[in-house]
């Protein structure tokens, strides 16, 4: 079974259409108990950091989130969900994280070097994933330069560079796809992406 | 590099689309859900529904089209029309949509703008503004279109991103209805006012259209209904031309 944590933090339902689309059978989850049941856990959300990461606190989910990873079962964080995964963010001033990925969260500026507005923000619509690192198993069949959908106005600073395997133009070059192990992360929403999404969302449920 | 979006716009009334969608595959043209799965395979990159149904009774019919077609497709789409409340947002929200669109209800009671954005983020708000030419200016119209708010749309587009709306889906009253392209004075001068993206909509006829709006107005989408529906041309058409001018799309 595949668990879709469910803490409060923006609409999962699309997430569970697109893997039962997969065939895959989902569940939303939303205990310790029923964290450490799912086989794999997709961790989503859209929404404040600091909301996330309270959400995450009053239900009592930080340490199940921590062990299931601890444990080696595949894991997938998506948009405010990978983020969550870090150390910590500089949005809402500094907020900690689930430190399970060495790193930082840090917001896109929108103004150019000589202080000239230059970016909207949020990054919102299609942007394109240069492949790093080689091709991780989430990136696999995907293809160099295909097109996702994001919707986000802070980005991670992985501290180790090796676990970045997807990188997005925006003003900067971001990471837009990590992997460590069994830990996986987009920055855009799967979901949403349609085909290249979906290869994503499918190399995925494969892992084991 | 972000790429410019194509948004084909489906009208809703009574949970079917009217103005049907005249794919050769489709069964049947009136239903929203296949008519969303043709747009999503055709390579549309996000779906407008604008829910046109008089009475408001019908607010369950509306969400169970959210949601069927929230579990179909795998694009981003945004639901308008009559909302009124955060609760009416929250169902349409929970029922799949990625974001909702405003109007009347925005430039009746502004508040609601912040008050929304502030509780679903500011990506899920968008704000309609239809705009009709006054003077050396554009005004603000409400209520389908009917009624003049008297507010300048320049000045309406300025409040409404401080209040914190994610996008801006402009419509020149002018032009809607017309095929003789977008009101590119209006969309340029909106473009240039605000800091969130801006969809140009009311008047595509042609793909030379799509590609002004884009290169003159400095729009970060278009929304296009009949070019699309009756088949003059297809997404795919439209991202080959645009592709073709140097503007980045998703193929």
């Amino acid at each position: 079974m595949i668990g879709i944590i469910d803490y409060g933090m923006g609409n999962l339902y699309s997430v569970a259409k697109a893997l039962e689309r997969l065939g895959a059978k989902a569940e939303f989850v939303e205990s310790p108990g029923q964290i450490k049941a799912a086989e794999k856990l997709i961790l989503p959300g859209v929404g404040a950091f600091a909301d996330a990461m309270k959400e995450l606190r009053k239900r009592r989910l930080m340490d199940p989130i921590r062990n299931v990873v601890k444990d080696g079962k595949p894991f997938l964080g998506v948009c405010l969900g990978l983020q969550l995964l870090f150390d910590e963010s500089e949005e809402g001033g500094k907020c900690e994280g689930l430190g399970i990925l060495p790193g930082r969260v840090v917001r896109f500026s929108s103004f150019g070097p000589k202080g000239e507005k230059r970016l909207k923000i949020p990054h919102m619509g299609w942007n394109q994933v240069s492949v790093k690192n080689g091709c991780s198993a989430l990136l696999d069949g995907v293809g160099e330069n295909q097109y996702f959908y994001f919707v986000h106005s802070y980005y991670v600073v992985p501290e180790d560079g090796s676990i970045i395997m997807g990188e997005t133009e925006y003003g900067v070059s971001f990471t837009s796809v990590v992997s460590s192990g069994k830990v996986h992360g987009c920055q855009f929403h799967p979901e949403k992406s349609h085909r290249f999404g979906q290869i994503v969302l499918k190399n995925f449920l494969e892992q084991s | 590099m972000l790429a410019k979006r194509i948004i084909p716009c489906l009208d809703i009334r009574d949970g079917r689309v009217v103005k049907g969608v005249k794919f050769v595959e489709l069964k049947d043209a009136g239903d929203p859900v296949e008519c969303a799965i043709a747009y999503d395979r055709g390579g549309a990159d996000e779906l407008v529904f604008l829910d046109i149904t008089a009475s408001h009774e019908a607010r369950p019919i509306v969400e169970d089209v959210v949601r069927r077609v929230a579990a179909a497709i795998s694009i981003p789409f945004s639901v308008g029309g009559g909302l009124k409340d955060l609760e009416g947002i929250r169902a349409i929200l929970r029922s799949g949509a990625d974001k909702v669109s405003l109007n009347t209800v925005a430039v009746e009671n502004p508040e609601f703008v912040s008050k929304a954005a502030a509780r679903f983020g500011n990506q899920c708000i968008i704000i309609a503004i239809d705009a009709k030419r006054h003077g050396s200016g554009w005004h603000v119209y409400t209520h389908g279109g009917r009624k003049d708010s008297g507010k300048d749309a320049l000045e309406w587009a300025k409040e409404v991103e401080t209040r914190g709306a994610g996008e801006i889906l402009l419509t020149s009253m002018d032009r809607d209805g017309t095929t003789d392209g977008y009101d590119i004075e209006l969309t340029a001068a909106v473009s240039r006012t605000v800091g969130i993206p801006v969809i140009a909509s009311g008047g595509a006829g042609s793909l030379e259209h799509l590609k002004q709006a884009f290169l003159k107005a400095g729009c970060d989408a278009v929304l296009a209904a009949s070019i699309f529906h009756f088949g003059t041309y297809t997404i795919e058409q439209a991202k080959e031309y645009l592709s073709r001018a140097g503007i980045p799309v998703r193929r």
